[in-house]
């Protein structure tokens, strides 16, 4: 078993603390919580994480989820409130120079693509909003996808194309991309296997592969089968389907809330209501059709439920945990030698 | 006020009060949480319909409730008074919130329906158990005034 050692505890949230997102250079952390604010966090000159801004003025509820997006120069804040605020620090402050409305009620997750072009969000009111970013503050509406049943509870884009998928309270996860003829956003694709609420997804670095994790206390991963390929499995509609080929169970003892693969490592790292932090690792030589994956680390991490596991995009084992106990923690994971 | 939906539950008799011991008294004895504290903590959750507490409704009962100290798990199970019950969600809800404001924040509690005794019991019980939609909903003004309502003592 590999080691996972506690870097620093970074206090300050009060109540629960929900969503923490990475800058991509990795020397950035933005959080967010119940007390309606996002905390901004970087390294002082003793090398401690301290925060260097509150932004309490954008949200009127809950901050559920933060996103920077691949430039790092913007932040996106989900809120319980219906909204999604885009944060910018042109002026030499952070400051709010838009706010996204349209949902019905709660937004519950929000995405950037790679690009940076496109930004998703999804909602209570089941439905999933792909933006458009226009000019300089603007940002239109290119697709309101309804194909969930429930609740939708996370999106995230894939890493290299745009590609969204999205995790619901209906127990499936659902693959999206643009026609390019009439440039239509649809679902092409209903990956069904878990039993209850699909928390959270990641991509893998290759964007092959996906892993969620899920309140039926499993992880899953899914591989990506295109048209024509080798291994026989059929795609009717010449379009490219996602096949569960793992599934993790038996190590988690109540829901898992959030999931991260790192693109670097290739280690995963999951979140859990049982307030441990587990991390994974596929073993070496296993078949990608029927992979099997093995547990390198575990943690009582918090003192309540985690809610958000992160890898830092640029260090290779630096982790980020938020919890129910309203603490956000930095990790260090070692593997074992 | 709107027609009533069970217009005539049966009302049971209420278990008696706790006998105190000198144990309880003692400072130095370690006094672990068991399912009578439990059941008194909630016993007296006034039903969203009737002037009655949800153990006079027999909604609660102690031999339904299960503890463990050790593993910080408190295990809640309720009976609608009638398989239809459009109050089972609220009735959760407000064991929840007692629950949640009265134990220490290690306890983790599940509130779910006692089996086979609401025609939707597995909807509401997810509902219930989604700590996020739980929030949410206890953010809600309104709501959360139904709900200290049916939490509040009543002054004697």
């Amino acid at each position: 078993m590999g080691k996972l050692e506690l870097l620093q505890c970074l206090t300050g949230h009060r109540g629960r603390a929900w969503g923490a997102g990475w800058h991509p250079k990795g020397n950035v952390l933005a959080t967010c919580g119940e007390d309606k604010t996002i905390r901004i966090w970087a390294e002082d000159a003793s090398q401690r994480w301290v925060a260097k801004t509150v932004l309490s003025d954008g949200h009127s509820r809950t901050i559920r989820d933060v996103a920077w997006s691949p430039c790092g120069q913007y932040l996106a804040s989900a809120s319980f409130d219906a909204t999604v605020a885009i944060w910018d620090k042109k002026s030499g402050e952070f400051e709010c120079n838009a706010t996204l409305e349209g949902h019905e009620n709660e937004v519950k997750s929000v995405s950037w693509s790679k690009s940076g072009s496109l930004l998703a969000t999804c909602s209570r009111d089941k439905s999933v909003w792909v933006w458009e970013v226009a000019q300089e503050d603007e940002y239109e509406c290119a697709a309101v996808l309804n194909t969930h049943t429930q609740d939708v509870k996370k999106v995230e884009w894939h890493p290299h194309e745009d590609i969204l998928a999205s995790a619901s309270y209906d127990n499936t996860i659902k693959l999206y991309k643009e026609d390019l003829a009439d440039s239509d956003w649809s679902s092409f694709d209903t990956l069904v296997s878990h039993e209850s609420t699909v928390w959270s997804i990641s991509f893998d670095g290759s964007g092959k592969r996906l892993a969620s994790c899920s309140d039926d206390q499993t992880v899953k991963i899914w591989q990506e089968y295109k048209p024509g390929n080798e291994f026989g499995v059929s795609c009717p509609d010449n379009t490219p389907v996602w096949k569960c080929v793992c599934t993790l169970s038996g190590y988690h003892s109540r829901s898992v809330y959030d999931i991260s693969w790192c693109k670097q490592s290739g280690l995963l790292a999951t979140a859990c209501g049982d307030d441990m932090v587990r991390i994974f690792k596929e073993v070496e030589g296993s078949s990608p059709h029927e992979p099997t994956f093995e547990m390198v680390g575990s943690k009582h991490a918090h003192s309540q439920d985690v809610n958000t596991v992160e890898w830092n995009p640029t260090v290779v084992g630096l982790l980020v945990t938020t919890s129910d106990d309203g603490d956000v923690k930095l990790w260090k994971y070692e593997p074992e030698e | 006020m709107a027609e009533l939906e069970n217009i005539n539950p049966h009302v049971y008799r209420k278990c008696e009060e706790r006998r105190l011991t000198k144990d309880d008294e003692n400072d130095d004895v370690a006094d672990p949480f068991d399912e009578r504290e439990i059941f008194d903590l909630i016993r007296n959750i006034n039903d969203p319909e009737h002037p009655l507490t949800l153990e006079e409704l027999h909604v609660l009962e102690q031999s339904l409730i299960t503890v463990d100290n050790e593993k910080n798990t408190v295990k809640v199970l309720f009976t609608p008074t009638i398989p239809h019950c459009s109050m089972a969600t609220l009735i959760g809800l407000s064991i929840r919130v007692k629950l949640l404001r009265a134990l220490p924040p290690r306890f983790k509690v599940s509130v779910e329906i006692n089996p086979g005794t609401h025609a939707s019991e597995n909807a509401v019980n997810k509902q219930l158990a989604d700590k996020e939609r739980v929030a949410a909903a206890l953010e809600n003004s309104h709501l959360i005034e139904v709900i200290n309502q049916c939490i509040a003592v009543p002054i004697k």
